[in-house]
């Protein structure tokens, strides 16, 4: 299909919208109250009140402000747009007669609130627009240009060195510069490369590939294709977690869409570029979030990592060549190439370029998905967007980076966000999760709680990963459960010094960040619980040089 | 555990299954669709808990023969990751999510207040086999904590007491 052809269709999509638009939110979480039955409802009660020539009702995806839904935007009835929140099936008669003035009890949101005024919108524009379901949809608003514009216009060179220019980093957590990882899998020699999408959100508190994949697959699918053309592989894989059954059929039904367009499968736009994309499905293990042991998860295997190098850029899926990135990167890549990668770079901070996308939930006001430019201090998400803690409590630490990360106190609240401050703070940004906590949450309980999902999902691969967290596990039960000495808070920073520096991968290298960001800020919390040595203190041991060690 | 079974009773096992049980002949056309590839194990082995319930001993080696893989392979797969089940479930699911956002808004209580009712550890199923409970890591629905899932259904912003009045009448 040529360019003109899908304008053609795109015009022909627009005109036959009607005037006013209720985009029903119908993504997972709205999904759990009922938003299949509001919509159904909804379009029942606009044919019976006689309003289909002017009236529609869209499937649309998250509009972010989850902890609100269901939520009901209406487009066209004034130059605002209306939000109706906390719909429930019975209010579909009241909310299509207010169209026409009658008065609604529905509760209605304030579209000009922090949470939504203070957003920037890359990666989630059409999140809450489009219908996820619909290829049109996405096509009316400028999807598949970016695509279009990379084939006809540029060498896959210069799609890397706009990427490059834009400073965009993976947005997995470690935030590698995506540009070197792109520049590093186009020079591999190779004659099949391999482009994967890293769609295992295993971070628990973290909800935000999810709904870009619920709420707007085509995205992700285009800046799988553009990663193709830059690094010369002709066939991608999306992995997704079997958690997320929404995301896996709508992953399909886009895969399938935009196959029948031609823009994805052979000959792309009339080019002679050709790129497939097959979807994996997870199977819950964490593990398989890092890229190594996600590859071996891509074959059939077991998901374990292995050492590295050689990194997948060069020695990847089948011993091919493989550029793997996460949802969030490859959903900003559409943006860049329309954009210009100068444009991107204006956005954020010095090292950390454009937006994210953050979950924030937990003990605050307002839960939901928020996209914020990089640099923004964590005060103005927490207390302006979140609006604080819920009445009677304050916040005590903000949790970043899930399993992986840590927990930065209250008093630290305008640093800002960005990967140095937070990894300053022994924390991460990690993928996105941001979990707020009050004074009635225990520190140590939440350390013990992320000590015994690491345990439990670690993949036994190495030793210190797989002994030393349930060994810090054990020591921290023990401390919860007021048994524990000195003695045994010394042996447990001992170990994460061990886990830290000889473990594989990356989760067990990370696994005692929980612990240290918590021993490290609130240490008292751990002394309280502590019972006097029957032996006395413990003799110093001098520890060995920390040098990272290599398995 | 795997039965220790001779190469010829294996093999005699797995054709009488195949011709006797209808969901194999469905699981073999969704393996051909794979075209027996042996990286589609994970695939496979989701279609066979699909089909099955869970992953019995015998339906591992009928995978294992049709994919020519090793029996050791399909049985280290299907036991490292969580989702499948080597277990037979009760007649209803309720899995508790446990993930960060969900846990500090009191999913704990939940999971204890149903330990308590119905005398089972998670991963257990009851005795009269009504109820199997589960947990799970996240299941992305934190912006509704805590939430549990009745049956495949997520149920948002949920309490012990609600919980409980949920799986009465669920049982």
């Amino acid at each position: 299909m040529q360019l003109d052809d899908l304008k053609a269709l795109v015009a022909k999509h627009i005109g036959a919208r009607k005037k006013i638009v209720l985009r029903t939110c119908m993504s997972a979480g709205c999904m759990s109250s009922q938003a299949d039955v509001i919509k159904r409802n909804l379009e029942a009660e606009v044919k019976a009140q006689g309003r289909e020539a002017e009236v529609e009702v869209r499937r649309v995806g998250c509009m972010g402000f989850c902890g609100q839904g269901p939520l009901i935007g209406v487009d066209g009835l004034s130059a605002k747009e209306k939000l109706f929140e906390f719909v429930k099936p019975t209010d579909a008669p009241a909310i299509v007669a207010s169209l026409q003035g009658a008065a609604c009890d529905v509760q209605v949101g304030n579209p000009d609130h922090p949470f939504f005024a203070r957003q920037m919108r890359i990666v989630r524009a059409n999140g809450g627009i489009v219908d996820p379901e619909r290829i049109e949809d996405y096509l009316a608003v400028g999807g598949y240009q970016a695509l279009h514009q990379v084939l006809t216009e540029m060498q896959p060179s210069e799609v890397v060195d706009e990427i490059t220019t834009s400073g965009l980093r993976g947005r997995g957590g470690a935030g590698f510069p995506t540009g070197l990882k792109w520049g590093t899998v186009a020079k591999s020699a190779g004659a099949k490369k391999y482009v994967v999408c890293n769609g295992d959100e295993g971070d628990p508190g973290a909800f935000m590939d999810r709904s870009v994949l619920e709420s707007d697959p085509h995205i992700v699918l285009e800046g799988m294709a553009i990663a193709a053309y830059a690094v010369g592989a002709d066939q991608g894989f999306l992995y997704v977690r079997a958690e997320y059954p929404l995301a896996i059929s709508r992953l399909q039904t886009a895969i399938k869409q935009a196959k029948a367009l031609g823009l994805l499968g052979g000959g792309i736009f009339e080019s002679p570029f050709n790129f497939n994309i097959d979807i994996r499905i997870g199977a819950g293990a964490f593990v398989c979030g890092e890229e190594t042991a996600l590859m071996a998860s891509v074959e059939g295997k077991r998901g374990t990592p292995r050492p590295r190098p050689p990194f997948p850029a060069e020695s990847g899926l089948w011993g091919c060549p493989t550029l793997i990135n996460n949802v969030e990167t490859f959903a900003n890549i559409t943006a860049i190439i329309n954009r210009g990668g100068a444009w991107y770079a204006g956005i954020g901070t010095e090292k950390s370029k454009g937006t994210k996308v953050f979950a924030l939930t937990g003990k605050i006001k307002n839960n939901g998905l928020i996209e914020v430019p990089m640099g923004i201090p964590l005060r103005q998400i927490v207390e302006e967007m979140g609006g604080g803690a819920p009445a009677g409590g304050h916040i005590k630490s903000v949790q970043t980076g899930g399993p992986s990360g840590g927990c930065i106190p209250a008093a630290y609240l305008d640093t800002p966000v960005d990967y140095e401050s937070l990894t300053k703070l022994g924390s991460i940004m990690g993928s996105g999760g941001m979990v707020v906590m009050d004074d009635a949450t225990n520190m140590v309980e939440i350390a013990k709680f992320y000590m015994e999902f690491c345990m439990e999902e670690s993949c036994g691969k190495c030793i210190p990963c797989r002994a030393g967290t349930a060994q810090m596990f054990h020591l921290l039960e023990k401390i919860t459960q007021r048994r524990g000495t000195a003695r045994d808070l010394a042996k447990l920073e001992e170990l994460c010094d061990m886990v830290r520096h000889t473990s594989l991968c990356g989760l067990g290298q990370t696994a005692p960040n929980p612990v240290a960001s918590t021993l490290k800020f609130f240490r008292s919390e751990y002394e309280a619980l502590l019972q006097p040595d029957p032996f006395g203190p413990r003799p110093s041991v001098t520890t060995q040089s920390a040098e990272p060690v290599t398995l | 555990m795997l039965p220790l079974l001779t190469r010829e009773k294996n093999a005699d096992r797995v054709l009488r299954h195949a011709s006797g049980d209808k969901r194999f002949k469905i699981l073999e056309v969704h393996m051909k669709k794979h075209q027996f590839r042996q990286d589609a194990l994970i695939e496979v082995l989701h279609k066979a808990q699909e089909l099955f319930g869970f992953l019995e001993d015998d339906l591992l080696l009928f995978i294992a023969a049709k994919l020519k893989l090793p029996p050791s392979r399909v049985f280290g797969v299907a036991t490292f990751y969580h989702f499948f089940t080597l277990k037979p479930q009760g007649e209803h699911t309720c899995v508790v999510c446990l993930g960060t956002a969900c846990y500090v808004k009191g999913a704990d209580k939940i999971m204890a207040a149903i330990q308590e009712k119905y005398r089972i550890k998670a991963g257990e199923t009851t005795p009269d086999n009504q109820l199997s409970l589960l947990t799970a890591r996240c299941i992305g629905a934190c912006g509704i904590a805590p939430a549990v899932t009745f049956d495949g259904h997520v149920a948002p912003k949920l309490t012990p007491e609600a919980t409980l009045e949920k799986l009465n009448t669920l049982i």
